[in-house]
């Protein structure tokens, strides 16, 4: 499939190749015409064209056919170095020469195209199926908060005098934890529609990376039990990024370390300013990600196989989606002592106002 | 006591219905309006200790309906705004809205903002001093302090902190706080906020890093508490 590459090339470069490659042959030949009979020439000549018809358009091709055609008659038909030709047969040989190069480029042409068109249907039929996963994900998604909150509500209105206090206080409990979750699926879904529609744009301010952080940290208090430690680097200036943005990926970050390691895991933040760069690491010492999937877990909608369920893979492709509109990348890595890292890195302006003592 | 009046200027019946609710069984008297028109007209007939606005409405956009009622309403507005819209909360807020919140928000939430909005009402901030927790700040002979222990402050950092603290539980805007500490043309000056707040917290809050009086409001502005 490389070789059909060739055919994005600029058409000046493919028609420059194509006419270098006939009169490179074209020398070769010349050189060694007293060894090759030009009859030989002709197919040599022929295999030229076939090569480039492989390669190029269709006009490169027909350029070179003609150009290959000129050339053998000029130089290598007795008597040579005109485009007179004698013999009959010769004559018939130019002519057929002259076709079978045309029909050749058309053919190989014709192939491309029907190349092209069987491709095209394949990326149709791919895109048909990411649509089906995302609304079998999203069904799921959506409709099992959704049942929840339905049932309990209506358990709780019809059996009102025969339930106990306390399981009524569980199904709140319950139609709570899954408003919250339809909630957060709904955010996903607007952001990667923002993302989607190309209408993102980073709001870039100054920000105290530290304190933010900790804000994240904070808001995930009472969501698990697994230890999150932050270690701040008082070092580090104002940063100048966009804080909603980032604010949400450390917090897909820490949502994905909670959900998707034991409650004995450690999880570790650092953040830190490397040539220019920020890089903001969320490591822990759970599972870690089998290593053929280190990459395919910030495709959309991409889950582990065997993951539990809750949670609809779109999480990791909106911070890639936040991280790339900061023109940066995130990665997932397995460290060596157990456990997964992902590590965000892009490109900011650092403030040297910083110590900035008076007005 | 007479309950305190609140005005719930939404579309949504489901929303007024869990806002009267919530806030009648909180002790507030709530009167209803569906449209921007009819809150306006309401408003003026019985003008409440306190608006509920949402900005999205159908009648006309929640900002012109803000705007038209601050020509002659001097009490609190609080508008409730959906998710992502930072830009539409900054202008309400630099348009006269007291405060803000976004859809969905928790009960204890709105009622904790409109006891603070409500107390706001009736304060009026000429205090010279003013005390928050550990800090107490006197405004006549620039004096702060932090558990009785006198902080260095300059200038500006008691300036802001001055500012901040006389709009107590309010949110403040970047822009209204860049307009009123170092006046009109600095208003991009954003970096100068960020590190005077900073340095700011250094001093006053006992861990720069988890503030308990300066409150990062994302993309909007600082709260102080």
């Amino acid at each position: 499939m490389n070789l059909f590459n060739t055919s994005k090339l600029n058409v000046k470069y493919q028609y420059l190749i194509s006419l270098s490659l006939v009169l490179i042959t074209a020398i070769a030949c010349f050189l060694a015409s007293s060894f090759i009979d030009y009859k030989i020439v002709a197919l040599i000549f022929l295999m030229v064209v076939s090569i480039i018809a492989m390669l190029f358009d269709i006009l490169p091709v027909l350029a070179a056919a003609v150009l290959s055609s000129l050339i053998w008659n000029f130089l290598f038909i007795p008597p040579i170095l005109t485009f007179h030709i004698t013999h009959a047969e010769d004559l018939l040989m130019f002519l057929l020469y002259f076709f079978i190069a045309l029909v050749n480029a058309v053919l190989t042409f014709k192939i491309r195209n029907e190349e092209k068109k069987v491709r095209d249907k394949e990326e149709k039929e791919n895109t048909i199926k990411l649509y089906n996963t995302l609304l079998n994900c999203l069904s799921h998604e959506l409709r099992t908060p959704i049942s929840t909150i339905i049932g309990a509500v209506d358990t709780l209105k019809d059996n009102k005098a025969k339930i106990s206090t306390s399981n009524q206080d569980e199904l709140l409990n319950q139609i709570d934890i899954a408003s919250i979750r339809l909630n957060r699926q709904v955010e996903n879904l607007l952001n990667m529609s923002r993302l989607e529609t190309g209408m993102l744009k980073p709001n870039l301010d100054w920000c105290d990376t530290n304190e933010l952080i900790y804000s994240v940290i904070q808001k995930n208090t009472n969501a698990h039990k697994q230890k999150i430690v932050f270690e701040p680097n008082e070092n580090l200036p104002l940063l100048k990024f966009d804080r909603g943005l980032i604010e949400q990926v450390l917090q897909n970050l820490i949502h994905n370390a909670i959900n998707y390691t034991p409650s004995t895991t450690t999880i570790q933040i650092s953040a830190s300013l490397q040539s220019g760069n920020y890089v903001l690491t969320v490591s822990d010492d759970g599972y870690g990600i089998p290593e053929a999937e280190l990459k395919l877990i910030f495709d959309k909608f991409y889950r582990l196989p065997h993951s539990k369920t809750g949670g609809s893979g779109l999480g990791l492709s909106i911070v890639k989606g936040f991280i790339e509109a900061h023109q940066g990348t995130v990665r997932a890595e397995n460290n060596k002592t157990g456990g997964a890292s992902f590590i965000v890195v892009f490109p900011v302006d650092a403030s040297y106002l910083n110590n900035l003592k008076n007005e | 006591m007479n309950k305190a009046e609140i005005l719930v200027i939404d579309d949504e019946p489901q929303i007024r219905k869990l806002l009267e609710i919530t806030l009648e069984s909180n002790d507030y008297k709530v009167w209803q309006a569906e449209t921007g028109k009819a809150g306006i007209i309401l408003a003026a007939n019985h003008p409440p200790e306190l608006i509920l606005l949402d900005i999205g409405l159908p009648d006309k956009s929640g900002h012109e309906v803000l705007k038209e009622l601050r020509t002659w309403y001097n009490k609190s507005i609080i508008i409730l705004s959906v998710q992502n819209d930072e830009a539409d909360i900054v202008s309400a807020l630099d348009n006269g809205a007291t405060d803000y919140l976004t859809k969905p928000f928790r009960s204890a939430e709105l009622l904790a903002r409109i006891r603070l909005a409500i107390r706001n009402n009736q304060t009026t901030n000429h205090d010279s001093k003013l005390i928050c927790d550990d800090l107490e700040i006197d405004i006549l002979s620039r004096v702060v302090t932090k558990n009785k222990i006198l902080l260095k402050l300059t200038a500006t950092e008691f300036n802001l902190l001055v500012l901040l603290a006389k709009n107590e539980g309010r949110v403040l805007t970047h822009q209204f706080i860049l307009k009123e500490i170092w006046g009109i043309g600095s208003q991009t000056e954003t970096q100068y906020l960020r590190v005077f707040v900073g340095t700011l917290r250094k001093k006053i809050e006992t861990n720069p890093n988890q503030p308990q009086h300066i409150f990062t409001e994302s993309g909007i502005g600082y709260r102080f508490i």
